[in-house]
């Protein structure tokens, strides 16, 4: 990470910069424009943004190019460089990645804030970090064009060096100064598609071989001087508070330093603030913590699964409605299908265990956190510490995986690690979330019913859908609430069936949002894990009454405007047409579509059961995400989404609470899959386009629990409404 | 505390701790190796993989008084290591990282399978990799890339 | 005259292994055998033997299958470890790579020298993983074509080593409890082990 002395591309370095830049969007309410799933993206406000910032071209050559969210796996510190070095004409191999520190400046411009989600990376940056790299490429041209006392318009650039007219060059490195003292470019020309030729290429990960060799550093990996490691005690069920502990046993630990009580975000906790890790896990094992839990409800899995089938059975607030409600009385009992479906809370439990450093003092303080929402942790820090958020230096740390977990509007856990760091001023204090704190922490995915009613129509296709939602609302009580809440309905609990692009003419969705003592999240593609597996579950089932090709049955009733998930379709189609109707004995073939966060993916998975499991012996994705910036970056995606994806089916694939007590503790008990219940080969196929780019991250994800499900159905007759998968 | 001589990718480092320290701790915070990564503690997922006397060793759950004499080879050896380095190369031709931090444990694993099967057979691949989980998904391109390195060392 | 104990003793071995000859050539009545004076306490002292066999301790590791089991549920062995060629592991996963010479209370995991799984000749459970009938055992644990060659004496021998020793000091789990012990103690097993030896290791059809 650059220093404050270290020279920038701009006269102005760049702590100077931040600091100048103000805090535009503080304070409680943010301005948030959240593109709502599933509709066209807002474009952000034409704005020249600084490649002061952003670009900084060493006298050596490097180019460091600071990337505006967290790299958590899904490729974004390769994919935007690309984007800028491309308009930059950049030598792509002196290009140097970083991550970018908590600062307005790195906002992302259509959310307003500093994040990843929503598989808004490419989508909202595109734009952006063309035009920094397009700005960066004409100063350094009018620096090169001054020099030589010619016209800019008769320089040319290549690999990082600007050619004149007169055979003239110069390097970047050596024209950097001097471009620095020049204005930025109100507007820039972009580049035509034909003149990328990083963009649009097959490109390795920059972050690669420090991640082989263990050289990459994460945020759990953070060390300084005088650091502590401090663990908490949380309680056992939540906003529950703490009644009684012994210290003294704690303390006896040799290294622990310090024991206390401590609020959090519910209830309050137990810190130990050790030396090392293991005396710090070693006292709080011994602490003896006793706990208020009769003023907090206490949820269990039974007796919620048993409320939301009963609330299911009435109308909930209206998601969307369309055609008449009443048209389904008129269709017999015989022409339709009544369906229940039950999914269970999820953790994601990313690889890296939560984790943020913090050291504060009199002046400030510094943050070290993998962080997916750096301007909501920053403030939080802040307010925590009594500082302004200006006060606080947030560093972005390499994550060793997110899934949205990191994402957490109440920045619980760095609210946890500022507390401990308060009383500890002057030392870092890094605050370990152990996997079992992990597992049983809560901010999972929702528990979700669904009861459908659809109504089929003399031609097999469904002419009457009447859906009914369940589930806790996400953003309830979170800045993001005023956005995605209307009319009562939380938009990330209904998104892939209130805005389905299958035409079905009389369509009524609605949702309950019950209120329950478990704290939420979203989960790797959010409302589309659950509503997905309904749709394409249901469709299928569909397909196979009106003995129709699943792939043709989706294409007929899919609207005209899902051009997305035709082309994927269609591609899937033609990409397993030697075997998807070909397979005998133990095998059948599941197909699944879905259109998440703009981009359309279409699957098709091979399967046969083997000790009571589902095994994989191929899947075949058909992707549509625009135009696709590096597609084997979009095959990684395509490929590891359905294995995460694949966390649903697993028979230990649930997190379930007695009497408000989380009953898993670790991998042990909530067990995702590993490499023999992943598909064997997954080939990805990405549907050629030159539309803006959409997400990859989540797409992949909701296809792969409906494919495998509608292989089996295939294979065994039966229906599979719950998840996770029992034995088959 | 206790003091422990131990060797670690050919060094000896001696070390005053807790007897019951796991050797995973002893090597993140005593000796600053941070290459070997924590991801349950409960030997679940083989991201604390080294070896110890030539034996892929789950890190996170061996108490460092019961290593002994035998020598310690982490990820941050792979480098300089016959097999470490083509399977190295293997993983970043192949671009099977993603978020990463499961690697180290994942090429730990694979370096001990090809020293003992230099042609591994799917079923060989599958077996001994396992025990060691990515969240991220990697596995289609962990297969492809144990036989690269396969390939090349064969 | 010569000393009687060891001749006597001699005389006892020599009749257990040709028992043992006997019982694994046909089931049921073999006049040797019934009319042996300690068939009865052999046949309680194998009782004992198995409830020690039967134990989760002893057969977790007996099983039918690729893999091992744990806990006393018995349920499979988590993270995908498997029997492997000589039940030692995978390469990569073997089951010295968690389990070493002694147990690891701090982590919560067990461990003896040689941690492996008895071989699938030694198997005391189905494939469906239920445990045998005593009687199944037996001949199992009685049959040296099953048993790896083993006789009276080398069975004896076998249920002092460190890893059958274990059984009865497993260690803590990683939440601090301790693991179960077999329903007698060490001393009553050795004592049951000799007897059922001597008195030709016999079993019940």
């Amino acid at each position: 990470m650059a220093t404050a002395t270290t020279p920038n591309f701009l006269e102005v370095n760049r702590r100077t910069f931040l600091r100048m830049s103000g805090a535009a969007a503080r304070g409680l309410f943010l301005s948030l424009h959240l593109a709502e799933p599933g509709h066209a993206r807002q474009t952000p406000k034409a704005q020249a943004y600084p490649p002061a910032a952003f670009i900084h071209v060493r006298s050596d050559g490097k180019i460091v190019i600071q990337v505006n969210r967290l790299e958590f796996g899904q490729g974004v510190q390769t994919a935007l460089p690309m984007l800028l070095a491309d308009e930059m004409d950049a030598d792509w191999s002196q290009v140097i990645a970083e991550l970018a520190p908590a600062a307005d400046v790195y906002s992302d411009p259509i959310a307003g804030i500093q994040m990843v989600g929503g598989s808004g990376s490419i989508a909202h940056s595109f734009e952006q970090y063309r035009q920094l790299g397009a700005s960066a490429r004409a100063m350094l041209i009018a620096a090169a064009a001054a020099q030589w006392n010619v016209m800019p318009e008769q320089c040319r650039t290549e690999a990082s060096v600007v050619y004149g007219p007169n055979s003239q060059s110069a390097k970047y490195g050596e024209l950097a100064e001097s471009a620095a003292k020049l204005p930025v470019p109100e507007s820039v020309q972009l580049k035509k598609e034909s003149e990328l030729h990083l963009s649009g290429k097959n490109t390795r990960r920059l972050d690669s071989r420090g991640k082989c060799n263990g050289s990459q550093k994460f945020g759990l990996d953070v060390d300084l001087p005088g650091m502590k490691v401090a663990l908490v005690a949380h309680p056992p069920v939540f906003g529950a508070r703490v009644k009684s502990f012994n210290a003294d046993a704690a303390r006896a630990i040799s290294g622990v330093r310090d024991v206390f009580e401590m609020p959090l975000v519910r209830g309050t906790g137990v810190a130990v603030v050790a030396d090392r890790f293991w005396a710090a896990k070693q006292a709080r094992d011994r602490l003896q913590a006793e706990w208020n839990t009769a003023s907090v409800e206490h949820p269990d899995t039974a007796q919620l699964f048993s409320k939301y089938r009963e609330l299911a059975r009435t109308a909930g607030n209206i998601a969307m409605t369309r055609g008449s409600a009443a048209s389904m009385d008129s269709i017999p009992s015989s022409k339709r299908i009544l369906a229940e479906y039950e999914f269970p809370f999820l953790a994601h439990t990313p690889m890296e265990p939560l984790n943020t450093t913090v050291r504060f003092d009199s002046s400030g303080a510094e943050v070290w956190a993998g962080s997916q929402f750096q301007t909501f942790d920053q403030m939080a820090v802040a307010e925590v510490l009594g500082l302004k958020a200006e006060q606080v230096t947030f560093h972005t740390e390499m994550a060793g995986g997110g899934f949205g977990r990191r994402a957490v509007a109440d920045s619980h856990v760095q609210r946890e690690a500022a507390t401990i760091a308060k009383r500890l001023p002057g030392i870092p204090v890094k605050l370990i979330w152990t996997r079992e704190d992990d597992v049983q922490g809560g901010y999972y995915r929702p528990m979700f019913v669904h009861r459908v009613d659809v109504g089929i129509g003399a031609d097999g296709m469904p002419i009457a859908w009447r859906h009914v939602i369940v589930g806790q609302s996400l953003v309830a009580g979170t800045p993001f609430a005023a956005r995605l809440i209307k009319d009562g309905v939380d938009a990330t609990a209904v998104e892939g069936v209130a805005d389905t692009a299958y035409a079905i003419q009389n369509f009524y969705v609605s949702a309950h949002h019950p209120e329950i003592n478990v704290p939420v999240l979203w989960w790797r593609s959010v409302g589309h894990t659950h509503t997905a597996f309904v749709m394409e579950t249901l469709i299928d089932e569909l397909a196979m009454r009106a003995k129709t090709d699943p792939i043709a049955y989706r294409l007929k009733l899919l609207s005209p405007d899902a051009k997305k998930l035709r082309a994927c379709l269609t591609l899937l189609r033609e990409k397993t047409a030697s075997w998807r109707d070909s397979a005998t004995g133990n095998r059948a073939v599941g197909v699944a579509s879905h259109e998440s966060f703009g981009t359309g993916v279409a699957c098709a998975v091979e399967v046969s059961v083997e000790n009571k499991r589902p095994k994989i012996h191929r899947a075949v994705i058909a992707v549509d995400p625009g135009f696709a910036v590096n597609p084997l970056s979009i095959e990684s995606q395509m490929q590891g989404g359905v294995t995460f994806g694949m966390t649903q089916v697993m028979p230990k694939g649930a997190i379930t609470l007695k009497d408000g007590r989380v009953e898993q503790r670790n991998w042990d008990g909530y067990t995702p899959p590993y490499i023999n219940d992943a598909p064997v080969t997954v080939e990805v196929h990405i549907v050629p386009s030159s539309e803006k780019p959409t997400g990859c991250g989540e797409p992949p994800v909701p296809v792969i629990s409906p494919a495998i499900v509608n292989a089996l159905s295939r294979l065994t007759g039966k229906r599979y409404r719950s998840l996770p998968l029992a034995e088959i | 505390m206790e003091t422990f001589k131990l060797t670690v990718n050919c060094q000896q480092k001696d070390v005053t701790v807790d007897p019951s320290t796991p050797l995973l701790w002893v090597l993140r915070e005593d000796l600053k190796m941070s290459g070997t990564k924590y991801g349950c503690g409960i030997a679940a997922c083989g991201a604390c993989t080294v070896h110890v006397g030539g034996v892929p060793t789950r890190s996170c759950v061996l108490p460092i008084s019961l290593v002994g004499e035998r020598p310690v080879v982490t990820i941050e050896a792979m480098s300089n290591d016959t097999i470490g380095r083509v399977v190295e190369e293997a993983w970043v031709s192949e671009d099977v990282v993603q978020c990463g931090y499961c690697q180290s444990g994942q090429i730990m694993s694979a370096v001990a399978l090809l020293k003992a099967t230099p042609k591994p057979t799917d079923k060989d691949i599958e077996e001994s990799m396992g025990g060691n989980l990515c969240r991220c998904g990697t596995y289609v391109r962990i297969r492809q890339a144990i036989k690269a390195a396969a390939r090349q060392l064969g | 005259m010569m000393r009687l104990g060891p001749t006597l003793l001699l005389g006892v071995l020599l009749l257990a292994i040709v028992s043992i000859g006997a019982a694994s050539r046909e089931q049921g009545d073999t006049p040797d055998r019934e009319t042996t004076p300690n068939r009865p306490a052999g046949l309680a002292a194998w009782q004992k033997i198995y409830s020690v066999m039967s134990h989760p301790r002893c057969i977790n590791c007996h099983t039918a299958s690729d893999y091992p089991e744990q806990g006393d549920d018995r349920h499979r062995h988590l993270f995908n470890v498997v029997r492997g060629p000589d039940g030692k592991g995978v390469p990569a996963l073997q089951c010295a790579t968690c389990h070493r010479q002694a147990n690891a209370d701090s982590t919560g995991v067990p461990g003896a020298p040689d941690w492996h799984l008895a071989p699938l000749s030694m198997r005391w459970q189905d494939a469906a993983d239920r445990i045998l009938p005593s009687s199944a055992v037996c001949k199992t644990v009685s049959d040296p074509a099953k048993n790896g060659g083993l006789d009276g004496a080398a069975l004896i021998k076998h249920h002092q080593t460190e890893l059958v020793k274990w059984a009865w000091k497993p260690g803590l789990r990683n939440d601090g409890s301790a693991r179960s012990v077999p329903p007698i103690d060490y001393e009553e097993f050795m004592v049951a082990t000799r007897e059922w030896v001597q008195a030709g290791m016999p079993c019940t059809k």
